[in-house]
């Protein structure tokens, strides 16, 4: 399998990759165990004095 | 200039971060709105008497148009995102600007720069005649410069910043330099005619050109207009609000689906023209998908204020950038309705679309803005509120009462004209001869004219009310708002 052909494939593909890769995001954000961080992370302009 | 006493004497709740250049930015953002609303009023005024171009080519419909998109988006739009950009960096991060105020004020003067090479041009003649994309190679080679200067100010900064995490107004501001790096230098490539003249030819031709371009567009209403501004939305509306982002999670999914899908929606300027038709279905499809990430944005924004709506009753700053939310929704509802074919066969090349751009210019970019200056000039500057709240109500009413008259009449007036010129008599003909569709048109081009001097109107009463706050005159006692004098 040289690199034309895998580019091919890839290319060819990109939208499953891409929907893998969005739902990993997707995932991610609403894994209930990243819950409290990113509760934490809204926090983070409101502890700021200015 | 007054503002320079100011900019001295104001002192800085945290003197580690660089802010004089913001404060110059947000001068000028008022500057460049001012200018951009004034030339939407003289050029919506040629639309009704065409005599008003006095038969001097320095000021057709057609040099003035180019001046009035590039002074809106860029010069309003553009200065009010660096200002805003390094003010939620330095914020966000905890660190001081990359590169210290010097980087910071060539990012600002380097960018009015550009502005100024560019608009003098297209009053003299001088334009790539690409939409959105104007300004020629020697224009835009500078702005590249400046460009990659704004974007090591901002990744230095990120990169260098106290809070573990990267706020995700932050990912929106990044987004929105990258993407427009890229789609600049691409779409912009061409080969000057010579070193010393004006003249230059666009490495691409024919239909790929037209791809390139509408690629470039819609991507610079994606990411300059739309991922950008909602960088300004979760950072100043829960400061304006007091409370964190309705949700946190939201806001992640909010930005990635925007980036994987806004970059395939091009093509939907490009329907039923030489672009192969699989191209123009795919941009019609990824647009529609737009909506999801459009309406969870909406949501996001909308509902931070939840539990704390009466707030709307007594910060009309907040107001404004609530009201941008909800045109934000509307506008990017509107836009996939649109983007589907059998829609835009009826809505392209009318003035439906130039009323659905100003809804999201004027309702969605402009208010955000002024919301956010509302709440930026009086911290930045060091004083209680703005001069006058009464005065950024009237603001509020004049400015809304002026887009809607804008919207309503381009709607009817679009599609009015698309229905003209698709009519067929019982014979096969064309019904309508072009012109009578544009003595159709005039009655609404009237009311368009009525409502940008109410939005230019809105802009001047803001500018008064920030020329006082800056002065530093005590907040006027009969402006002062209500709950204010409860208190």
């Amino acid at each position: 399998m040289n690199f034309e052909t895998v580019n091919e494939l890839l290319t060819s593909i990109w939208t499953v990759w891409a929907v893998l890769i969005f739902a990993g995001i997707a995932f991610w954000a609403w894994r209930p165990a990243n819950r409290k961080r990113f509760e934490e992370d809204a926090q983070i302009p409101l502890n700021d004095e200015g | 200039m007054s503002s320079s006493a100011a900019l001295s004497t104001g002192p800085s709740p945290a003197p580690r971060y660089v802010e004089d250049v913001i404060r110059v930015a947000v001068i000028l953002t008022m500057f460049w709105g001012i200018a951009a609303f004034t030339v939407g009023v003289v050029i919506a005024a040629q639309l009704v008497w065409p005599q008003l171009s006095f038969d001097s080519e320095y000021i057709t419909f057609g040099r003035l148009r180019p001046l009035h998109t590039s002074a809106a988006v860029f010069a309003f739009g553009g200065t009010a995102l660096i200002g805003t950009a390094f003010h939620v960096v330095q914020r966000t991060c905890r660190a001081r600007l990359f590169g210290g105020a010097p980087l910071g004020w060539f990012v600002l003067l380097g960018y009015q720069f550009f502005i100024v090479i560019a608009a003098t041009g297209y009053l003299l003649g001088i334009t790539q005649s690409k939409e959105y994309a104007e300004p020629e190679w020697y224009a835009d080679l500078w702005l590249t410069v400046v460009w990659v200067a704004y974007l090591i100010a901002y990744l230095g900064t990120v990169l260098k910043r106290e809070e573990p995490h990267i706020y995700v107004a932050n990912w929106f501001y990044l987004a929105f330099i990258i993407t427009i790096a890229m789609l600049h230098i691409v779409n912009n490539l061409a080969m000057p005619v010579s070193i010393v003249g004006t003249k230059s030819y666009g490495a691409w031709s024919g239909v790929q050109d037209a791809m390139i371009q509408w690629w470039y567009g819609h991507n610079a209403v994606g990411f300059f207009l739309t991922a950008a501004f909602l960088g300004m939305m979760y950072y100043y509306i829960p400061k304006a609000a007091n409370r964190p982002v309705y949700s946190y999670r939201l806001s992640i999914v909010h930005f990635w689906s925007l980036v994987f899908m806004y970059i395939w929606a091009g093509p939907h300027h490009l329907h039923y023209t030489s672009l192969p038709d699989w191209a123009q279905t795919l941009g019609m499809v990824f647009s529609v998908m737009l909506w999801m990430p459009s309406w969870g944005g909406m949501i996001n924004g909308l509902m931070t204020l939840s539990g704390a709506w009466d707030k709307l009753r007594t910060d009309p700053g907040l107001r404004f950038s609530v009201t941008a939310v909800g045109f934000y929704g509307m506008s990017t509802f509107e836009g996939p309705v649109m983007s589907i074919k059998a829609v835009n066969s009826l809505s392209h090349y009318t003035d439906w679309t130039i009323g659905h751009v100003h809804s999201g210019a004027l309702g969605w970019v402009a208010f955000i803005v002024f919301g956010t200056m509302y709440y930026l000039v009086p911290k930045m500057w060091n004083r209680p509120a703005m001069w006058s709240t009464r005065l950024i109500g009237w603001h509020y009413w004049i400015a809304t009462i002026g887009i809607v008259l804008y919207i309503t009449a381009m709607w009817v007036s679009g599609i009015m004209q698309g229905l003209m010129w698709r009519a067929y008599d019982e014979l096969g003909f064309l019904q309508y001869s072009f012109v009578e569709t544009v003595a159709a048109m005039k009655p609404f081009y009237a009311i368009r004219l009525l409502g940008g001097v109410f939005f230019l109107t809105g802009g001047l009463i803001m500018a008064y009310n920030m020329w006082r706050t800056i002065r530093g005159e005590p907040v006027a006692a009969a402006a002062r708002p209500r709950p204010a004098l409860a208190a």
